[in-house]
C-alpha cells in the first residue's frame, strides 16, 4: 500500500477500560485501526478480546476512555443514535447467531428488509445472491439447524455482507471448526476484504487464520496490548509471553 | 449475600422493569407497525391457549354451582345459583384463573423464547444489525397479550357460567332459562368493566415479566431453565397481589 492507513484511522481507541464487577477485563487500552486494514486481536482465552470487539459497535459501553469510529465519539450516543453506524459496521457472532426461527434466506435478507424499502422479491434476491458470495447455494430455504457449523458460519458472513459494510468484526470466526474449514473461512474473509475494500478486526486464538489474514496484530494481555504492530515487528519484539503465545509454548506458571 | 445486598438487588430488578415497560409502550406507539409479527404472536399466545383457558374456567363454574348450593341448602340459594356463579367468575375467577393458567404458559413461553436467544447471542446480533429488541421482539408478545387474554377472559367467563349453568340444569332441577335469566339480571356494567380490566393490567405484567426474564437470562440452558421458572413465580405472585389492589380500585371507581 501506498499511503499509510493510519494516517487518517477509521478507529481510534483511547485509554479504554472496562470492568465487571471487581473483575477489570481490559484497562487503559489504545489502538487505532487503519481504512481497509485487517487486524487481528490475539489473546488467550478470557483475556477480554470479545469484550474489546464489542466495545468497537457499542454493543457494549467503557467505564472510561474513548471509542471514536470515522470521528464520531460512540459512547456519548444512545442506542438508537448508534443504529446508523452500525448499518456500516456489520459483526460476525461466534456462534454464528443466525436467528433460528427464520430460513437462511430470511435472515440474510433480514438487515436488508429492515433498512432499505425493497420488495420481499428483490430481497430475496438479493440474499441469493450474498449466499453465493461466501460459496453457499440453494439453501436459502433451509433453516439454520440443518446447516453444518462451517455452512452456519459462511450464512452469518453473508448476513453480515447484506449491507455493504465498511467494517466487519469477527468474533472467533473458526472456533469449533476443522482445520480445512477453517482455512476456507480464513480465506474467505480475505478475499471478501479485497474484493469490497473493507476494514476486519478479527479476535481469535487461531494462530493459522491470524497468520492467513492479518496485515497487523495485536496481543492482549493482562488487560491490555502487550504488542501490536507487523509480523517482522512481532518475532523483533523478543517478548517472552508473546513468543511463547505464538509457539503455543506452555509453562507451569501459565495455568492459571 | 446479605439481607441489603438482596434488597439492592430487588429495587435495581423492579427499576430495569419499568424501564423495559417505558421502552415497549413508546416502542408500540410508534411506527411502523408490525401488524404481521403481532398476528404470528397473537396465535401463539391466544389461540393456543384455548384449550386450557376452556377447561379451567368450565370446570371452575361447575364446582362455583354444585358448592353454592350445598353449602346452603336450607336458605333456597339454589335459585340465585346464576347471580353467585356470574358475579364470581365476572368480577373475580374468570380474569384471574385465565391469568394464572394461561400466564404461566405464555410468560413462561416468551422467556425460554427470548432467553435462548439471548444466551446464543441472537439479541446482540439484531442489536448489531440496528434493530431495536424491544421492537422487534418485546413488542409483538406485548399486543398480542394485551389482546388476547381479556379475549380469553371474556370466553372463559361464558364457558364457566355455561358450566354452571349445565350444573343448574343436571343436578339441581332448575330450567335453563331461569339461570339464564338470573345472569342477565345480575350483571352490571361495573362488574363487567372492572373484570376485563384487570386482565389488560395483568397480560401487561406477564408480557413484561416474561420478556424481562428472557432479556436478561445468562448462561446457557441452566440459565434459561432458571429464568422460565422465575417467570412462572413471578407472574404468578403478582397476578395474586395486584389483584387485591387492582379490586379495590374499582370498587372505588365504579
Amino acid at each position: 500500500m501506498d499511503i499509510d492507513p493510519l494516517s487518517s484511522p477509521l478507529f481510534e481507541i483511547r485509554r479504554l477500560s472496562k470492568a465487571y464487577g471487581q473483575k477489570r477485563v481490559l484497562d487503559d487500552v489504545s489502538f487505532d485501526v487503519g481504512r481497509g486494514e485487517c487486524l487481528v486481536v490475539l489473546g488467550r482465552s478470557g483475556s477480554g478480546k470479545s469484550v474489546l470487539l464489542r466495545q468497537l459497535n457499542g454493543l457494549e459501553r467503557p467505564d472510561g476512555g474513548s471509542v471514536v469510529f470515522d470521528g464520531i465519539e460512540l459512547s456519548a450516543l444512545t442506542e438508537r443514535e448508534l443504529f446508523p453506524l452500525r448499518r456500516r459496521i456489520a459483526m460476525l457472532f461466534q456462534s454464528g447467531a443466525m436467528f433460528d426461527s427464520l430460513t437462511v434466506g430470511q435472515n440474510v435478507g433480514f438487515p436488508i428488509a429492515e433498512h432499505t424499502d425493497k420488495e420481499p422479491g428483490a430481497i430475496a434476491d438479493l440474499a441469493v445472491e450474498k449466499l453465493r458470495m461466501v460459496g453457499l447455494e440453494g439453501i436459502a430455504d433451509k433453516m439454520p439447524s440443518a446447516l453444518s457449523g462451517g455452512m452456519r458460519k459462511r450464512a452469518a458472513l453473508a448476513r453480515s455482507l447484506a449491507l455493504d459494510p465498511e467494517v466487519i468484526l469477527f468474533d472467533e470466526p473458526t472456533t469449533g471448526l476443522d482445520p480445512v474449514t477453517s482455512a476456507a473461512i480464513g480465506h474467505l474473509i480475505r478475499s471478501t476484504q479485497e474484493r469490497l475494500g473493507t476494514t476486519s478486526v478479527v479476535v481469535t486464538h487461531d494462530l493459522a487464520l491470524a497468520r492467513a489474514i492479518a496485515d497487523r496484530i495485536g496481543f492482549l494481555s493482562d488487560q491490555t496490548f502487550r504488542f501490536l504492530g507487523s509480523w517482522e515487528e512481532a518475532r523483533a519484539a523478543g517478548d517472552a509471553a508473546l513468543t511463547d503465545f505464538l509457539e503455543g509454548r506452555f509453562r507451569e506458571a501459565d495455568v492459571a | 449475600m446479605s439481607l441489603l445486598d438482596r434488597g439492592g438487588e430487588a429495587v435495581r430488578h423492579v427499576g430495569a422493569i419499568g424501564i423495559l415497560s417505558a421502552q415497549a409502550v413508546t416502542a408500540m406507539l410508534r411506527p411502523r407497525y408490525e401488524v404481521g409479527a403481532w398476528i404470528r404472536e397473537m396465535e401463539q399466545v391466544g389461540v393456543r391457549s384455548l384449550g386450557v383457558a376452556a377447561i379451567t374456567t368450565v370446570f371452575t363454574g361447575m364446582v362455583l354451582a354444585l358448592q353454592t348450593a350445598y353449602s346452603l341448602p336450607s336458605l333456597g340459594v339454589k335459585y340465585y345459583i346464576g347471580t353467585v356463579v356470574s358475579k364470581s367468575l365476572v368480577r373475580e375467577l374468570g380474569p384471574v384463573l385465565t391469568a394464572l393458567i394461561v400466564g404461566g404458559r405464555i410468560g413462561s413461553g416468551m422467556t425460554a423464547e427470548l432467553g435462548t436467544m439471548k444466551v446464543t447471542e441472537q439479541i446482540d446480533a439484531l442489536r448489531s444489525m440496528a434493530a431495536d429488541p424491544v421492537k422487534k421482539l418485546v413488542v409483538p408478545k406485548l399486543v398480542a397479550s394485551l389482546v388476547m387474554l381479556p379475549a380469553l377472559t371474556i370466553l372463559g367467563n361464558l364457558l364457566g357460567i355455561l358450566g354452571g349453568l349445565l350444573i343448574a340444569v343436571f343436578q339441581l332441577d332448575l330450567t335453563a332459562g331461569f339461570f339464564v335469566n338470573d345472569v342477565l339480571g345480575s350483571q352490571t356494567l361495573s362488574d363487567v368493566v372492572s373484570g376485563i380490566g384487570k386482565s389488560f393490567f395483568f397480560a401487561f405484567f406477564i408480557a413484561i415479566i416474561g420478556c424481562y426474564n428472557g432479556l436478561t437470562a445468562r448462561g446457557g440452558a441452566d440459565g434459561v431453565g432458571r429464568a422460565t421458572t422465575n417467570t412462572v413465580v413471578m407472574t404468578s405472585i403478582l397476578v395474586m397481589v395486584s389483584d387485591f389492589f387492582l379490586t379495590k380500585l374499582f370498587y372505588t371507581l365504579f
